[in-house]
């Protein structure tokens, strides 16, 4: 069972994930636009494309959980769970700037002034590198292991995010904690320290993820 | 009794042609007890360019937590509350405390239109053609003490129709306040409708208070009780975060929510046609007291960001 899901995800090409994700985008916007999410479409895409980011945020960290514990490898296809959780940022962030606040005075305004879009910001800034550097090339330019240590940026960045979700809701929303504790307990599993042997595998190995990488 | 306010926010006046009335005159002839509209001088009138939202977003657009955080879960959810037969208990410092039928006080009141802003503590607003009496009318008929200094509001509680007091996203049942003189000023009223349709339940059916020149979290919905106190009652968002929501909540643009801006709201519904249009968005700076200017003397000598 495990084998044959782990052989499907093998068969997924990359650009499905990518297919789906801009699919999933331009559905919600052209919904925004056509008055199904409401009468605040704005709000609407707003929270919207910045729960997919987190969302695709915390998929991405539960790959190599997933792979050591359960043995269900989606690491073929981590790199467009990471790329789709920047576009759906780049979304939230694009219609919170263009289309909420509309002016870039009021944007600087407000990362200035809310720690909770201060917070939100520096997430996406430990992104931006490792959007940048998402390339089978940026991986051989900077070596497996500076690689590996740059793209660790990737805890701040979910945590960030995950505090960002929790600082702006009003009252006692059990949802942005939920995310919070998943964020927490998928960074606590990668604490834990390996055990020789398990699973035959090595779960981090630099060839493992250059293989897995090496798919585009 | 009723009628001491003179609506000055009416679609009439909303059209080009009023945008000259003088509203300095209009308040001097309220202050005077008169009914008349002063004709005036060329001072643009607030109303100016201002459309009711449509009746779709206001029942579609809402925040009644007690129907689930969503702004569209009380429209989803809240058919299931039963608003009939409905009272209210009006009790504390009144000389005839007794629980009120829902038609014994709507055969004292008299229901006016009004026409007003209402501005939401999260930065966007609307313009809702409420109908409703003036709460000084239900306070008089309940008869208050001269102890009084307070008015404390509490909102229906029943955990198996409204699914979202399932959680403690706040502590039930929802509660608000007035100071007495809030209470008493015209501009408060208790709300039973909205474009001349009985309140649907998504917005604070059968009966809501409405507090124009305070933030929207203060106008509390489906109303059970109503306490006349002498002590400053706790009201709901205070005490979930009293850093971010005072007892007076006035909308203040000069005053920052610690999360976000007060100076400007989004108009629901302001959004044109087309592709684009509904994602256009218009911002309105935000106006003092809501732009109901008439309540500043309520707060003549507070620090109004000390007591926010």
């Amino acid at each position: 069972m495990r084998d044959r899901l782990n052989r499907a995800v093998r068969r997924v090409p990359g650009w499905l994930i990518y297919l789906a994700g801009f699919g999933w985008m331009g559905w919600l916007f052209f919904q925004g636009a056509s008055g199904a999410l409401g009468p605040e479409p704005v709000e609407a895409l707003e929270h919207a494309y910045g729960l997919l980011a987190l969302q695709f945020l915390v998929a991405g960290l539960a790959v190599t959980p997933l792979r050591r514990w359960a043995g269900i490898n989606l690491l073929p296809l981590r790199r467009q769970i990471g790329m789709m959780a920047f576009w759906f940022l780049c979304g939230h962030v694009g219609v919170w700037a263009l289309l909420d606040l509309q002016s870039l005075s009021r944007v600087w305004a407000e990362i200035v002034k809310r720690p909770y879009i201060t917070i939100g910001m520096a997430g996406l800034l430990c992104l931006l590198p490792l959007a940048a550097t998402s390339t089978n090339a940026a991986i051989r330019r900077l070596g497996g292991a500076r690689w590996r240590r740059l793209h660790r940026l990737v805890y701040p960045a979910v945590g960030l995010g995950a505090l960002h979700y929790i600082w702006l809701a009003k009252g006692a929303q059990l949802e942005p904690f939920l995310y919070a504790a998943a964020v927490v307990g998928l960074l606590v599993l990668r604490a834990i320290p390996k055990r020789a042997g398990r699973r035959g595998e090595s779960g981090d190995s630099a060839g493992g993820r250059f293989r897995a990488l090496s798919r585009g | 009794m009723a009628r001491r306010w003179i609506n000055d926010l009416t679609p009439e006046r909303a059209t080009p042609e009023a945008a000259w009335l003088n509203r300095r005159q209009l308040l001097a002839a309220l202050g005077a007890g008169a009914a008349a509209v002063g004709a005036g001088g060329p001072v643009l009138a607030q109303g100016a360019e201002l459309e009711p939202t449509s009746f779709e977003d206001i029942t579609n657009y809402c925040n009644y937590y007690e129907f689930g955080t969503g702004k569209g879960d009380p429209a989803e959810n809240a058919h299931m509350l039963t608003t009939e037969p409905w009272s209210v208990k009006i009790d504390g410092l009144v000389e005839r405390p007794g629980d009120y039928g829902l038609q014994e006080i709507l055969s004292e009141m008299t229901v006016e239109d009004r026409l007003y802003r209402f501005r939401c503590v999260e930065a966007w607003s609307m313009v809702i053609p409420w109908n409703g009496f003036e709460l000084a009318d239900l306070l008089e008929m309940a008869g208050v003490m001269p102890e009084a200094r307070y008015v404390a509001f509490e909102t229906v509680l029943r955990p198996d129709e409204m699914p979202g007091t399932r959680r403690n996203v706040l502590d039930w049942p929802y509660v608000e306040g007035l100071r007495l003189d809030e209470a008493m000023h015209p501009l408060a009223i208790m709300a039973t409708g909205l474009y001349g349709k009985p309140l649907p339940n998504q917005n604070g059916a059968p009966i809501r208070l409405v507090v124009p020149w305070k933030y929207g979290f203060k106008s509390i919905k489906s109303v059970v009780r109503i306490t006349l106190t002498e002590e400053e009652p706790p009201t709901s968002w205070n005490k979930a975060n009293p850093r971010e929501y005072g007892f007076y909540s006035n909308v203040n643009p000069q005053v920052s929510h610690p999360r976000w801006s007060q100076a400007e709201e989004r108009v629901i519904g302001s959004g044109g046609e087309g592709i684009f249009g509904r994602l256009s968005v218009e911002r309105q700076p935000t106006r003092m007291f809501n732009g109901y200017d008439e309540v500043a003397a309520l707060y003549e000598g507070m620090d109004l960001s000390e007591y926010f």
